[in-house]
């Protein structure tokens, strides 16, 4: 998961260069921050594979025991995982599918057409970026009832399928990456609008897309006051609430819980690890640009 | 999070803009307008239908009594009166920014501390970041419930407390205890993520800086604090905007670690843990007052939009050659930084 970045190289000459001790001290604390940043991960491991009396002992063990599977089996006993797996799944694949689709079409135009009024409508999207959610939970819950998707994964998927952030994000890539004389070469050949979309942008933003989707499917797969909020049967939920229903209904029985939280949490680990690379350098040029 | 906007891009775009006019505008007039439409219209579709009416409508619900069942009731203002009068309320939000203050301040020293070491480091850089950065994408449903188990009577924290012959604390049962808690988990969450953006940010300084400091014989503090903090400032400032936003919007800590059964939350003892989004969850949907809950979003939003506008203050405050910045004053300066 070595992601070298080239101008760290150079730059990182200029300071903490001094002595070999400054260079030392530099990587135990380095370190030390590695260590506190993935040790809940070890405990929850540790935790998930001991027995619920474990936890109460004195002095605590700090090694991983023996129980990891007889935990996760009784959580499969005890809350329908599978099922919410599945919901979340569902949710964050297309989800993310659509923001990618519909933001990278909006993009597109943004970037690379003339039509009435685009600045203003270019304004309107920096603006919707500045609503906190928060401020519409309350009525978007009634819309959802109204609409009778209270309780569906409709409410999860459909009205975040196209973002401010994505297509800001799309627009500044499509600038500066996508030739118009390419474009122009397309119509030539007679290409539309939404075949030059299809063939010419779209494989062009496949990096851009990649981190968007990263980004997006995280962010569905860990979202928790609005599921919370919008899922009113318990039987049909996502992950999230799964695990804070059995948090709230067992937690006395730690190692079931546990176990519980160690199998929502690695589905996503692996994610990111495999987009890892990517999705940090771009976060970072993101962020740095606004 | 991060957000990509260089409205500092678009007078260049302007420039080009007649030359491609003139080579798009020959077939089709007015109708060679209508794909790039469609193409924008989800996003303004699902806004009006999914953000402007739920906004609009909350106004209007914050006017009303209402069970979510029953008939609404017009009230006018007195939500607002009964929620200014409501201790719980202000309790809430003296929590909030307790918890605000306690984890912010701390979490990006600490990120600003760790991005200068990351950036004086050579090897391993890319496994350092992705070690610092998977505490920000796994649920924070789950590592709540990690951290409340380190965090309870006989658990992990008191355990080496008691290890180093201290006593151990109510993490989870005293004021500042549930306080501490609660921060300390969204520190460890937002740290790495922090640190990476100000990475990010070191890295565009020029090199000759950091030379120049050394020439002069500042050592490693001054040059962090007189060389890397001016220069950072715009990225200090996303850092400061966005953790104030997300810092206000607390909700999941406190619901998972003192969510019981049907009732909802109170918080945890004494209410310490009790924020304003949880109230206003819990006033809502748990106790069905939908009027009071949209009340209480609207002053949520008030108090977020006033202190972004204070943290741009603060925080672009001493930029002698920029006026007051407006958010586009701000993001053009951004924009002009970045060579854009």
């Amino acid at each position: 998961m070595a992601a070298e970045d080239r101008t760290t190289g150079s730059a990182g000459l200029a300071i903490g260069s001094g002595s070999r001790l400054t260079r030392i001290c530099v990587r135990v604390v380095l370190l030390f921050g590695v260590l506190i940043s993935l040790f809940p991960f070890y405990w929850l491991v540790v935790l998930a594979s001991g027995t619920t009396q474990d936890i109460y002992r004195y002095p605590p063990k700090l090694v991983p025991g023996p129980h990891l599977l007889d935990n996760m089996g009784r959580v499969l006993d005890t809350v329908d995982f599978f099922g919410s797996l599945f919901n979340t799944v569902v949710v964050a694949v297309l989800g993310t599918l659509l923001v990618l689709f519909f933001d990278s079409l909006a993009a597109f135009a943004f970037a690379k057409y003339e039509f009435p009024a685009k600045k203003l409508l270019f304004g309107m999207l920096l603006v919707t970026y500045m609503i906190p959610a928060q401020l519409s939970l309350v009525p978007q819950f009634v819309t959802m009832a109204e609409f009778g998707w209270a309780g569906s994964l409709n409410a999860l998927i459909i009205p975040s399928a196209a973002n401010a952030f994505g297509i800001f994000w799309m627009r500044q890539y499509a600038q500066n990456s996508l030739p118009d004389e390419l474009l122009d070469a397309g119509r030539i050949d007679g290409a539309g609008f939404f075949r030059l979309y299809w063939t010419v942008a779209l494989p062009l933003f496949r990096p851009a897309l990649a981190f968007l989707g990263i980004f997006t499917f995280i962010g569905l797969w860990n979202d928790y006051i609005w599921p919370l909020v919008v899922l009113i049967d318990p039987e049909r939920v996502t992950l999230q609430v799964a695990l804070a229903n059995l948090n709230t209904l067992y937690n006395t029985d730690y190692s079931l819980v546990m176990a519980g939280s160690l199998m929502s949490v690695v589905p996503l680990i692996i994610v990111f690890l495999l987009g890892a690379r990517h999705f940090l350098r771009d976060l970072a040029a993101g962020a740095t640009k606004m | 999070m991060a957000t990509v906007l260089d409205p500092a891009g678009a007078p260049a775009a302007d420039e080009r803009r007649p030359d491609r006019r003139s080579r798009s505008t020959a077939p089709g007039g007015r109708r060679r307008h209508v794909p790039p439409l469609l193409a924008i219209s989800p996003f303004y579709v699902l806004f009006a239908v999914f953000g402007v009416f739920p906004v609009v409508f909350s106004l209007y619900l914050s006017f009303q009594d209402w069970d979510g069942i029953g008939d609404m009731r017009f009230v006018g203002l007195q939500q607002y009166g009964w929620l200014l009068q409501d201790s719980v309320f202000w309790h809430s939000v003296l929590n909030t920014f307790e918890i605000w203050f306690l984890s912010t301040v701390p979490m990006l020293f600490l990120a600003l501390v760790l991005a200068f070491l990351l950036h004086s480091q050579v090897r391993f850089t890319g496994a350092y970041r992705v070690a610092y950065f998977i505490p920000n994408v796994t649920s924070m449903v789950a590592m709540t419930i990690v951290f409340g188990s380190v965090f309870a009577q006989s658990g992990l924290a008191n355990s080496a407390l008691r290890a180093i012959g201290l006593d151990g604390i109510g993490w989870l049962s005293s004021e500042w205890g549930i306080k501490s808690s609660v921060s300390i988990m969204i520190i460890w969450r937002w740290v790495g993520y922090n640190a990476l953006i100000f990475l990010a940010g070191l890295q565009a300084i020029p090199t000759e800086h950091f030379e120049a400091a050394r020439v002069d014989g500042a050592n490693s503090w001054q040059t962090l604090f007189r060389v890397v903090v001016p220069q950072l400032r715009p990225v200090i400032l996303f850092a400061a905007v966005t953790s104030t936003i997300n810092g206000l919007q607390i909700f999941t800590e406190s619901q998972v670690l003192f969510q019981s059964t049907d009732v909802g939350t109170t918080g945890g003892p004494g209410q310490e843990g009790m924020t304003i989004v949880l109230y206003l969850w819990q006033k809502a949907f748990k106790e069905h007052q939908f009027g009071y809950g949209a009340a209480m979003g609207w002053l949520l939003f008030a108090i977020i939009a006033v202190f972004t506008i204070i943290n741009w203050r603060l925080v672009s405050g001493s930029d002698r050659d920029d006026r007051r910045p407006g958010l586009a004053g701000l993001l053009r300066r951004k924009g002009a930084r970045n060579g854009r």
